[in-house]
This record gives C-alpha cells, structure tokens and sequence, in this order.
C-alpha cells in the first residue's frame, strides 16, 4: 500500500486536483474581473470544467483498482466514469440555468463556485474508499447544496427550504457519522476494503450501525420515510438549483451506497437487504401515488424522483452483481432524463414567469412544438415506455429482480410504473390535448435548444440501442 | 433468403417517412398529405413481394433478418414471417391507405402531425408482427401506444382525454405483466427469442402463471369481455382514421399474441385454461351482441360488434383442444385455427371499411346518433350501396368475407361442443339484427330531416377507398383460397406445437 509518493501516483487524482484548481481560478476571476464583465464567470466556469475532463480524460484514467492516499482513496473505472459524466451533468445544469438567473438576476460568482464545491463533492464521494473520505464527500456536497438552495436571498420559498433541507440533512450527517462510528468501534478499521473482510458476522452492533447507514443513505437519495425534504426543496429552490440537486448528486450518491454498501458491507448483504428493500417498496409506492395529487409541476417531478429512486435501491436490494449494473444504468439514464425534465421546465419560463404549476404548460405544443415534442420524450421515457431509454432502466431492474428470485418485488415495480404512467401522461395531455390561454411567447435561447434537444434525443438513441450503456456499466461494476 | 431487408424496410420506411412528414410541418399541409400517402403507397407496393415470393409450403419463418441488439442479454433484431403473420402485415400495409386518403381534407389541426403519426403507427405495428425476438416484440408492441394515444388525444372527440387516457393505461397494465412473464422465460431460457420460448420445458404451474400473464396483455387488446371497456370510448372519440387503425389492426395483435405466445409457449395451460377463453368469447359473442343492439351511437355500435366478432377468433383458437380431445385428429382442430385468421383480416377490412362509412356520414353531419339520420339511401344512393354491402358482410352473409371466417369457426366449435356451436351461431342472429337494424334506420326509409335531405353523395376520394375495400371483401368471400394457402403450413405447426406437452418429464 504504502509507495513512493511523487507527481505519477497523483496522476489519478487529477479530476479532483484539476477541479479544486477550477474553484480557486473561478473565485478570481469572479473577485477581479467578474463584477465588471457579467457572464465572464460563467462562460470561465464552463470552461475550466470542460478542461477538467479533458485532463480526467487524458491523464486521470486508470485500468485497475488503485489505492491512494493511505487507503483513503481509490480511483477505479467505475470512479473516473462517474466524475466524467458528472462533469458534464454540471455543465449541462449550469449551461441550462444560466438565462434563469440572469431573469431573475441572481448574480455572483458564488453561485459558480459552490457549484464547483458540490461538483468535488460528488468526485470525492465516487472515489471514497474509507468511512472518512465517504462522510467528507457527503458534506461537501450537502453544505454547497444548502447554500445554493438558499442562494436566492430575497426569497422566502427558498429561505424555508434551505433551512428544511439543512436541518434535515444536519440529521442525516449525524445519523451517518454515528452508525460510522459504531463500525469502526466493532471492527476497528476505516477503510472499506478491510471493512468489506470483517464486516461478515451479523452482530447486533453492526445491525445497529447498519440502521442508521440505512437511514443515511436512503435520505440521501430522498428515499421514503425519509422523503420529506424533497419535495419542499425542489420547488423551493431556485430553478437552476433544483435542476443541480436532481440530477448529478445522484450519481454521487449511486457511488455512496455501492462504495459502502455494496461492496464495503457487501459480505452479508442480508444485513441491509431488508430495510433496504422497505425503504425501496415505499419510495415506489408513496412517490408515484402522491405525484398524481400534485398540480406543480416541480412538486411533481420531485415525487416523480422519488418514485425512480425507488427503481434504484431495489437494484441495490438484488445485492447481485447484475441488479448493481441496472441500478448504475438507471441512475444514469435519470440524470439524463432530470436534466432534460429540469431543463426544459427552466426553457419553458415565458416573461410573463416560471412555468411551475402544471397547468402553465396547456397547449404547450400549439405555442413551442419543439419544447412540447421534447418534453414528450421525457415522460415517456421516465414513464418507461419504449423507445426511449428508461424503458430499458426499468427491464433490467426488474430482470435483475427476478433474477435474484424477488418475483413480487418485480410485479409491484411493474404495477407502480403504470400507476406513474398517469402522471406523465397528464402532462403530455396539457400540452397536445389542452388548448392554452394567450400567453407571452417562450424565449428562444437557440443554444441551449440545441443542447436540450441533443439532451432528449439522446434518450431516444440510448433507447434504440441500449447495448451501449449496459455493456458500459457491465464493464464498469464487474 | 431472398428479399433479406424487405421486412426492416417496410418498418423503417413509413417511420422515416413519418419523420419527413413532420419535418413538412403543418404549414405545408398539402405537400405533407401527398407525402404520407406516396410512403403509405410505397410501403404497400414494397409489401407485395413478401407475398409473391412467399413460400407457402413450409411454416419456417422466411425473410428472415438476424442482427445483434442487445448482446448482453442475447436479445436480437430478429425478422421473419410466417403464414400468421404475413396476412396480418399485408393487411397493416393495406389499411393504411384508406387511412391516409380518408384524412385528406377532413384533418384541419396539425395535419402534417396527424399523417406522420400514422405513418409512425404503421411502421411500429408492422414491427410487432414482423419481430421474432420476445424483447423486440414488446420494444414495438409500447412503443405503438404512443402514437394512438396522441391520435386520440389530439384528434379525438370531446371526451377525447378520458377516452385515449384509458386506452393507455389499460393495454399498458395488461402488457406489463407480459412482461414480466417474458424475462421470466428468458432467465430460464438464457434468449429472447420466441422461437425459443416456445420449445422451453416448463412445469404446468409455471405455464399457468405465464398464460395468465400473457392472456392479461393479449385480452385486453383483443379485447375480450370483461376488460374490453376502454374500447368503446376509445372508438367513439377517436378520429375515423384511428378507429379505422384500431379496429382493422390493433385489435388483431390481441388475437395474434394468443397464436404466437400463449397458444404454443404455454400449450398444457392454454389446454387446462380453454374454458376459461372459450367462455369468455361466448359472453363476447352473446352478451356484447346484446350490447351491441341497444347502441345508439353509430360508433359504439360497430365498436360492440368488434368485441363480438373478435370473440370468434379467441373462440376459433381455443377449441382446438376440445376438437383434439374428441376426434383425435388434428385436422379438425385446424378448422378452429384458419377460421381465427380469416375471421382477423376478414374482420379488419369490414369493421375499418365500416368506420370510414361512418366517418363519411359524420363529415357531412357532424353527428354519430343513429336517430340523427335516416333515409340517407335517397340522398347518396352509391354510399347506402355500400355501406349495405359491408353491414351485410358484418353480419356474415354468404359471399362476403365475413361469412367465411365465422362459418369456419362454427364448424369448428361444432366438432368441440354442440353447445359451444349452438351458442357462437346466435350471431348470426344477433349480428344481423344490430347490423341491419343500424342500417334500417340510417340508410333506409323516408328522408330524416333536412340536414340529411342537403348530404352530397360520395365524392371521387371515398368512393375510391370504399370501392376498393369493398372489392376486397367480397374477393375474400367468393375464393379465400389465397389467404388460407398461404396459412396452412403455419396452422398445422402451430398445432402440433399445442398438442405437444412441454411439461419436463419426471
């Protein structure tokens, strides 16, 4: 473990080197140039991320499991996959929301940096290989979220959610540091590979330690019970935040559970499986009913994320190598789908305001096809009907489910997703079968058309081939 | 395998000529109709050749297109027809056209929209027949919900939400189950492939799971009573074009899923479970031919006499087993079986001719009520000719189509049961009382009103479409030969497939 320690064995690190470099340069230029030159910080913050993958590409891949930093550490091609397509998730996230913040002129370059902050949490959480490096990535995404939730200070909506989002997560942290600390207490070690080597016997302390891990992670994921905050945050948070929050911490917390569930504690499986698997039957059920009562649209996708989650533990609950490959294609056919959902919901804003409630997007297709035909691609898609990608998210969960023998866990999966179906059809009612009242016209932003449009078609594309993705994961979690 | 290609083309042909359409755009409404209707003509003309070269002496899938899809899972894009499903997508091919020309100037609100999701609609219909790969089957079989659902919604009448809304969810509940069953004989059969499925040993627990499964997907599509509820709405709100697609062709998959999945993947259940099928298509036939006569909407009308009519096709399937039983030979079973096919196309050229009779009438009047009209004959003598003509092949005339189909089935149910013949032949009596009493007090007797006296007879554009349905049916009722030729090898694998227990020994 312990080896010579010079410039080549960084080499693996450089995502998180080149992007906490990224931070420092976009905060001067932010502090020198950016009060005078509104849109500089931006487009710099654009663009340092788009050299950070570069670099991650060109120098940060890896072949094999490497161990840096005392253990702390591991880079492995699950990890640098992970941090590319978080990279671009932000990107995309920050490239969308930029006219919503100039509407509502929310300024500063703060907003950039904490994106940033958050962006190195999740790099730091999907290369975390100890307890420690595992609840600093955590914080370092929750303390920029609760910041850019609140970043709008003028609002009261998002004042209350940031505070609900803070005191909620402030819960969470401690239930995760303390179900640590009783692991590391019982088996004396840090480091989840040896960890993954003690952690076998079912003793009740580790089941103890287990519960409020359990509690962590499903809050994290904004799993039911612990779904509380979802809601409130994603409609009280500025748009551009909520686009951020749903869509690449997800990957971020993919990383979480697989890192110290999955393979840390993944010698008895039987361990977490069961609570696991409540927190999972709950999220479907209450997440795809509730979403049906919601007239906000935010509100609903929220629910609707809810429901997804649900689709991705129980990939964790099959605790087989093949429900982890699903869990991993779905969680990132949702990021690409939460993008396009939040992205165009931020598209869809007129000058007259956001469009938040439900009914602001009847007659949506007589008005904006393109913005109607795109956001009919995201609902099927997250509805899971075929052509489109999360058709294929949600078979190989359910496969994965049967596989492991979880036949009724496969029909409620199956029963709630036509449950969910209604949701997203509704919305495709408002927008083709409605007819709208005279509203202002959309704005045009042919650029980030362009990009959304890449965005929902891809999901067309991953949908007519989906060999692409699954033989990726498969590569990537085996 | 000569014509290699020939099938994806007739699938991808009309989903990118769909795609041009809607680049077109509705601003240039007359260059979008002529394009949809050059693709729709393009795709039938492509779809001759699958005829012609058709070998019709085995039951070996032909055309056959094997490609890798999805590799991991042994899923494959995998083509090929046999004698079942050739009919089946001559008459998707077929059918469309009239769709196209019978939307012609009727279509104001987004036309190029409304062609192209025909367009789309025809592709992905041809591709659940065409597909011989379980997993590629079903990415068709939803993907084609889409379009209906926004040909309804869009287009639709009134209660056009609620109509296509249930559409939806229903077919959508039924096919996830299908689903379900589907992985489940794939994680036992290591492929996807129906073909493999059909020769997977399975315990008759299993079977019985797995029929279910597949008769909650294909029943309701069919549909049988008593989750056929959606259809009548759906009937009624739909534009006469998506009632046209939804009678002559999506009602058929249901009928095709039951020969192609359940009857050979699950043939000890499908024989244990046959009363359960047959009893539920004697309720069809019986029971909703009741229904049938009380309509008063035209549409629901011919929407009820659908459900009647496709209960003769589950009904013509399943007494293949009680036929087996009594006679011991199989070649009365076979009766059953090719009087289910016919009844199919014979069903898809009448009820969707039917549909655009009455889409001519609602044009005119912008009514569906039967008490609306009356008299019609004296106004538009060559349309009351034909929608006579095919309100008599409705009720199974002889010499029509639909005397053939329902003859075939009769003498087959004869075979299993007297009482399963005596009660499928009270259509005779009940589809020629709803049917000619529909026709009694909208074409015949004196002129109904005034509105009805200023109707104009058919214009050049329908009578071209009716004519030539009208020629079909009646070329299938004379000299069937054509259709049950080509059938033949195909019915007699698919039964011997049926008899054979796939129950594992010991």
């Amino acid at each position: 473990m312990v080896s010579a320690f010079n410039f080549a064995s960084l080499l693996p690190a450089m995502p998180e080197i080149s992007l906490a470099t990224a931070i420092c340069v976009v905060l001067m230029v932010e502090v020198f140039a950016g009060q005078s030159r509104r849109g500089l910080t931006a487009i710099v913050t654009l663009l340092a991320l788009a050299i950070c993958g570069w670099l991650t590409v060109v120098y940060g891949q890896v072949n094999e499991r490497t161990v840096l930093f005392d253990g702390l550490y591991v880079a492995d091609p699950l990890a640098v996959f992970l941090k590319l397509a978080a990279f671009l998730a932000v990107g995309c996230a920050l490239f969308y929301g930029e006219a919503f913040l100039e509407r509502h002129r929310i300024r500063g370059g703060e907003y950039q940096v904490l994106a940033l902050s958050a962006l190195l949490g999740i790099c730091v959480l999907a290369s975390a290989n100890s307890l420690l490096t595992i609840y600093l990535g955590v914080e370092l995404l929750a303390l920029s979220m609760y910041a850019l939730v609140a970043f709008d200070r003028d609002s009261g909506l998002a004042a209350e959610a940031a505070i609900k989002y803070f005191v909620l997560g402030a819960i969470a942290s401690g239930a995760l540091l303390y179900g640590m600390s009783l692991l590391y207490g019982l088996t004396g070690t840090l480091q989840l590979d040896q960890l993954a080597a003690v952690a076998h016997s079912g003793s009740a302390g580790i089941v103890i330690a287990l519960a409020f891990i359990v509690v962590a992670v499903a809050f994290k994921f904004g799993g039911v019970p612990f779904h509380m905050w979802v809601p409130d945050v994603y409609r009280g948070a500025p748009a551009s935040v909520t686009l951020l929050l749903a869509s690449a911490p997800k990957l971020a917390y993919f990383a979480l559970a697989f890192r110290l569930l999955a393979y840390g504690l993944g010698g008895d499986p039987q361990l977490w499986m069961q609570m696991l698997g409540a927190v999972a039957v709950l999220s479907l059920l209450v997440g795809n009913i509730v979403a049906i009562a919601q007239t906000s649209m935010r509100r609903m996708l929220a629910y609707s994320t809810i429901g997804n989650v649900g689709f991705i533990l129980l990939g964790f609950v099959t605790a087989t190598e093949a429900g982890y490959e699903a869990a991993l294609n779905y969680t990132l056919i949702y990021v690409l789908t939460a993008l396009g959902s939040f992205g165009l919901v931020l598209l869809a804003a007129r000058s007259s305001g956001e469009a938040e409630e439900l009914d602001d997007y009847k007659g949506l297709a007589g008005r904006d096809p393109l913005l109607a035909w795109l956001m009919l691609i995201v609902m099927l898609s997250t509805a899971g009907v075929p052509p489109f990608a999360g058709f294929w998210a949600k078979l190989w969960i359910i496969q994965a489910l049967l596989n492991g023998g979880h036949l009724y866990l496969a029909l409620l999966a199956v029963s709630v997703s036509v449950i969910g179906a209604y949701y997203y059809l509704r919305v495709i009612w408002y927008m083709f079968f409605e007819s709208g009242t005279d509203q202002p016209a959309i704005e045009r932003q042919g650029m980030v058309r362009g990009v959304l449009g890449v965005n929902c078609l891809g999901l067309l594309a991953l949908g007519a081939l989906p060999n692409v993705l699954l033989s990726l994961c498969a590569g990537l979690i085996s | 395998m000569q014509g290699t290609g020939l099938l994806s083309l007739l699938i991808w042909l009309p989903i990118a000529g769909g795609v041009l359409t809607m680049a077109i755009g509705d601003g240039r409404a007359r260059a979008a109709r002529w394009a949809a209707l050059l693709v729709s003509l393009a795709t039938f003309i492509a779809s001759i050749p699958l005829y012609t070269g058709f070998n019709a002496a085995t039951a070996n899938f032909q055309f056959i297109e094997q490609l890798p899809w999805i590799r991991q899972f042994n899923a494959e894009y995998y083509l090929g027809v046999d004698g079942i499903s050739l009919p089946l997508i001559l008459l998707t091919t077929f059918m469309t056209m009239p769709v196209v020309i019978a939307g012609w100037t009727v279509i104001e609100k987004r036309p190029a929209q409304y062609f192209a999701a025909f367009l789309m609609l025809e592709g992905l219909m041809i591709g659940v027949f065409a597909a011989l790969d379980s997993l590629l089957f079903y990415f068709f079989w939803e993907a084609m919900l889409i379009p209906m659902f926004l040909i309804i919604g869009v287009w639709g009448g009134p209660r056009r939400v609620y109509a296509t809304l249930k559409f939806f969810l229903y077919t959508f509940l039924g096919s996830v189950f299908m689903l379900v069953a589907l992985i489940y004989m794939y994680l036992k059969s290591g492929d996807y492939s129906i073909a493999g499925f059909q020769a997977l040993p399975l315990s008759l627990t299993e079977q019985r799971w797995i029929f279910l499964a597949f008769l909650a997907a294909f029943a309701v599509k069919v549909p049988m009573w008593p989750v056929h509820t959606w259809l009548p709405d759906a009937h009624v709100e739909a534009p006469t074009g998506g009632s046209v697609i939804l009678a002559a062709i999506m009602l058929k998959m249901g009928g095709y899923g039951l020969l192609r999945f359940s009857l050979p993947m699950t043939p000890d259940a499908s024989r244990e479970l046959d009363w359960l099928v047959i009893g539920l298509s004697l309720i069809a036939v019986i029971y909703i031919g009741f229904v049938a006569l009380a309509q008063t909407d035209m549409k629901k009308l011919i929407a009820y006499s659908s459900i009647a009519h496709m209960g003769f096709v589950t009904l013509g399937a399943f007494v293949a087993f009680d036929i087996q039983a009594n006679t011991g030979n199989l070649a009365g079973a076979a009766l059953g079986l090719n009087g289910a096919m016919v009844q199919m196309i014979s069903h898809g050229l009448i009820s969707g001719a039917l549909f655009l009779c009455i889409g001519v009438l609602y044009d005119r009047l912008h009514s569906r009520e039967i008490s609306a009209y009356g008299g019609v004959i004296n106004v538009m003598p060559k349309f009351a000719a034909l929608m006579v003509l095919f309100a008599l092949a409705n009720s199974g005339l002889p010499g029509t189509s639909g005397f053939v189909g329902e003859f075939l089935v009769i003498l087959a149910s004869f075979k299993a049961s007297f009482w399963y013949a005596a009660l499928a032949a009270t259509t005779l009596i009940l589809g020629a009382a709803y049917t000619l009493w529909l026709v009694k007090r909208v074409i015949f007797g004196p002129v109904g009103n005034a509105q009805v006296a200023e109707m104009k007879d058919l214009n050049g554009r329908e009578m071209l479409v009716l004519g030539v349905l009208a020629v079909a049916v009646l070329l299938l009722g004379v000299w069937p030969a054509p259709l049950v030729n080509v059938m033949e090898s195909s019915v007699h694998h698919l039964l011997q497939q049926m008899v054979i227990s796939k129950i594992p020994v010991g």
